[in-house]
């Protein structure tokens, strides 16, 4: 492959064309206080020029290696240098803009740094698209750049920055929203699948059941997001008012019970028809072929149906859990808990950096599962079909 | 000892098999025969209990088929499929002990099966034992197809449509390796197809359906020589009756002293064979070799009597 094609990469270009465009933007902003408006700092002044030239430089570097079309490994390396670059900018900005701005002065990344941002991420997916890494490749690189996340925010050159300002005097907050964030995506995944493998398996072998099931489910899946927690309100409102003994189990109209009830009714799509389909994967001829061997419709299923719709089953898997950590966040409208929280405290208060502080984790936790996910549908595939 | 006694399906009113009497006998080879639709494929199936018949019995040996569970009867019977229905997700080892492993055959006597049969299918177990479908050409498929539904060792092998997939030299091929497999193995099979050429090449019994009745059974030189309807005599095909009839005699059977020029056919080829190369290489006569020996010659005259007089 390498050599050939020539010539330049058109995404490269346009990264290319939008990053320079993206300098010319502020790069960070600065306030004197939480209150007054922000004003804006280009990249090269954040911090004196000896000190911005060379994340410049890395970054307008990084821009022109993702150019050559047949150098994917190439592009990849220009990715992660930009990304250096813009680290370095944001980590000189961070200290050296506070330094005699005062007490309450705050500094945050600006239009700037999130494009750039962007059009790396792009840039570098867009590079690994073109090398296609195996599966175990794609689980070291995650790896790798989630470690090289933590050392950079635990070493606290970062801590400038307003977000993790907010951050730091919200640590016990964060800590239990994350945690909640995650009860209410992964529980709401595992319950939605204790119900909907087995759901789905009967539709798979009842027709009548899956013409009734799945229009039901699909009409669940209509219903928006805030509709859908706004009305669990009063249903458990209801519930936990009337039944005996509800309320000890945190059955209330709002809080977690609502929001988790709220996301196992939006996760029982998916999980029912990917199984259905899954299960539907087999070729008829090998289920035909296992009937006539003596298989009891158990070990069909087993043997032959699961395993080979499993792909499809982790699919419906990790639909729902990107979902879910999506659609956690406007939990936090009825009290769900999770980085929602943050969110809406954020907007109440039209203050960005609590905004920043609960959405930012959220995109990074559906980017993780999102990739994590896709590694084990792959590691499931046929090994034949993997190979092919 | 295979007997249907009197078995038909309805189904909506139609009968799809018809009152169908017929006995198989151990270690031969039975084709069923006839057009799409005329119910082969539904007899096929009520053998092994895939369809439930309406009426009538299948008795295996003496034994009713319907006092025995139906996946435990069909882990005695062999079935291969048009298609071969391979587990694509299994490679060619567990596809072909997936009966012995249902059956909870120990692992290494298993395994010892698997490389048998990779053997008597002429493809090499260390080669092939680790591929999976995918990694197959067809004839392989097939014959790995065929190979799990002898694994058990079944009484009985159902086989519908087993080279319907294949292209036609591969089919010659497949047929000639499961003539000489179930030869070795003495196997029972009941064979499905809508080629009567299959079914006299590959049968010691040919039956023949139409519309869900059994118009004809009997040897394929019965059914050449005599067909009981019209429609029968319509599937050999009247044109080429002395050509069928020809491929049905072997040349050992007609061979006499003397020589002939040209290169030598063997014993076991049939006077088919001789006449397509009299013809081909404008000779009357053609000589005859049995394992490198010349053993005599067939002439052109004798190709000729033999296809007219039973004609
Ligand atoms: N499950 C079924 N339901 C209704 N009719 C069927 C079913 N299976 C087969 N038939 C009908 O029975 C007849 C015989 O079918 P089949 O045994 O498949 O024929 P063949 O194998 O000779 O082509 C056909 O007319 C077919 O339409
Ligand atoms: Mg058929």
């Amino acid at each position: 492959m390498a050599g050939a094609r020539h010539g330049v990469s058109h995404p490269g270009v346009l990264f290319a064309v939008l990053g320079l465009a993206a300098l010319l933007v502020p790069f960070m902003t600065l306030a004197a206080n939480r209150i007054v408006a922000a004003e804006g700092v280009m990249a090269w002044s954040v911090a004196p020029a000896a000190l911005t030239i060379p994340g410049l430089v890395a970054l307008v570097l990084g821009l022109g290696l993702g150019l050559p079309a047949a150098r994917p490994r190439l592009r990849l390396l220009g990715a992660v240098l930009g990304l250096g670059g813009l680290l370095w900018l944001l980590v000189q900005g961070a200290s050296g803009l506070l330094d005699g701005a005062g007490d309450y002065a705050r500094v945050s990344p600006a239009l700037g740094v999130w494009c750039l941002l962007t059009i790396f991420m792009l840039s570098m997916t867009d590079a690994l698209v073109q090398l296609a890494p195996g599966p175990l490749a794609r689980g070291t690189l995650l790896a790798a750049v989630l470690a090289a996340l933590a050392v950079i925010l635990w070493s606290g050159a970062l801590a400038p920055l307003s977000v993790l300002q907010e951050y730091a005097s919200r640590k016990a907050a964060f800590a239990d929203a994350a945690l909640r964030h995650l009860a209410l995506a992964f529980g709401s995944l595992a319950t939605a699948a204790l119900i909907g493998f087995p759901v789905g398996i009967l539709c798979h072998r009842n027709r009548r059941l899956r013409g009734a099931i799945l229009p039901v489910l699909s009409f669940l899946q209509t219903i928006p997001s805030l509709a859908m927690f706004g009305l669990m309100i009063p249903i458990l409102g209801w519930i936990g008012d009337s039944v005996p003994g509800a309320q000890a189990f945190g059955i209330a109209g709002i809080g977690f019970a609502p929001a988790f009830l709220a996301l196992v009714l939006y996760s029982l799509l998916p999980v029912v028809a990917n199984t259905v389909a899954g299960l539907a994967a087999a070729p008829p001829a090998s289920i035909e072929a296992a009937r006539g061997m003596g298989m009891t419709s158990g070990q069909r299923l087993l043997r032959v149906e699961l395993p080979m719709g499993l792909p499809i089953l982790l699919t419906g898997l990790r639909i729902v859990l990107v979902q879910n950590i999506g659609l956690a966040v406007i939990a936090g409208l009825i009290g769900g808990g999770g980085f929602g929280t943050f969110v809406f405290q954020g907007l109440n208060q039209t203050a960005t950096d609590l905004i920043l502080l609960g959405a930012l984790p959220s995109v990074a936790l559906a980017l993780i599962s999102a990739i994590v996910m896709d590694i084990l549908v792959e590691l499931t595939r046929p090994q034949a079909a993997r190979a092919a | 000892m295979i007997e249907i006694d009197r078995i038909t399906k309805i189904y909506n009113g139609v009968p799809a098999v018809d009152a169908v009497t017929m006995t198989v006998e151990s270690g031969t080879i039975t084709v069923i025969v006839g057009t799409s639709g005329s119910g082969k494929t539904t007899l096929l199936r009520m053998i092994n209990r895939l369809e439930e018949p309406t009426s009538g019995e299948v008795r295996i040996n003496g034994e009713s088929t319907l006092e025995i569970k139906p996946h435990l009867l069909r882990r005695r019977i062999g079935y291969a499929i048009q298609g071969h229905g391979l587990f694509p997700h299994h490679n060619v080892a567990r596809n072909i002990g997936a009966v012995p492993t249902l059956l909870n055959w120990p692992k290494d006597k298993i395994r010892a099966r698997v490389d048998e049969l990779l053997t008597l299918f002429s493809m090499e177990p260390a080669e092939f034992r680790d591929r999976f479908p995918a990694e197959l050409s067809g004839g392989q498929q097939q014959r790995v197809g065929v190979a799990r539904a002898l694994a058990s060792r079944p009484d009985l092998l159902l086989m519908d449509e087993p080279f319907g997939a294949l292209d036609p030299i591969i089919r010659a091929r497949a047929q000639d390796d499961l003539r000489r497999i179930q030869r070795a193995l003495g196997s029972t099979i009941v064979l499905v197809s809508h080629d009567m050429e299959e079914a006299i090449r590959l049968g010691d019994r040919v039956a023949v359906m139409d519309g869900g009745q059994l118009v004809q059974h009997g040897t394929p030189a019965d059914i050449i020589a005599n067909p009981a309807t019209p429609f029968v005599a319509d599937m050999v095909g009247d044109m080429e009756r002395p050509l069928r009839l020809l491929s049905l005699v072997p040349l050992a059977e007609v061979v006499e002293d003397g020589g002939a020029p040209g290169a030598a056919l063997p014993a076991d080829g049939s006077l088919r064979d001789a006449l397509s190369a009299c013809l081909w290489t404008g000779r009357t006569a053609v000589p005859v070799e049995r394992e490198g020996a010349l053993i005599g010659r067939v002439t052109l005259e004798t190709i000729r009597a033999r296809a007219g007089l039973r004609a």
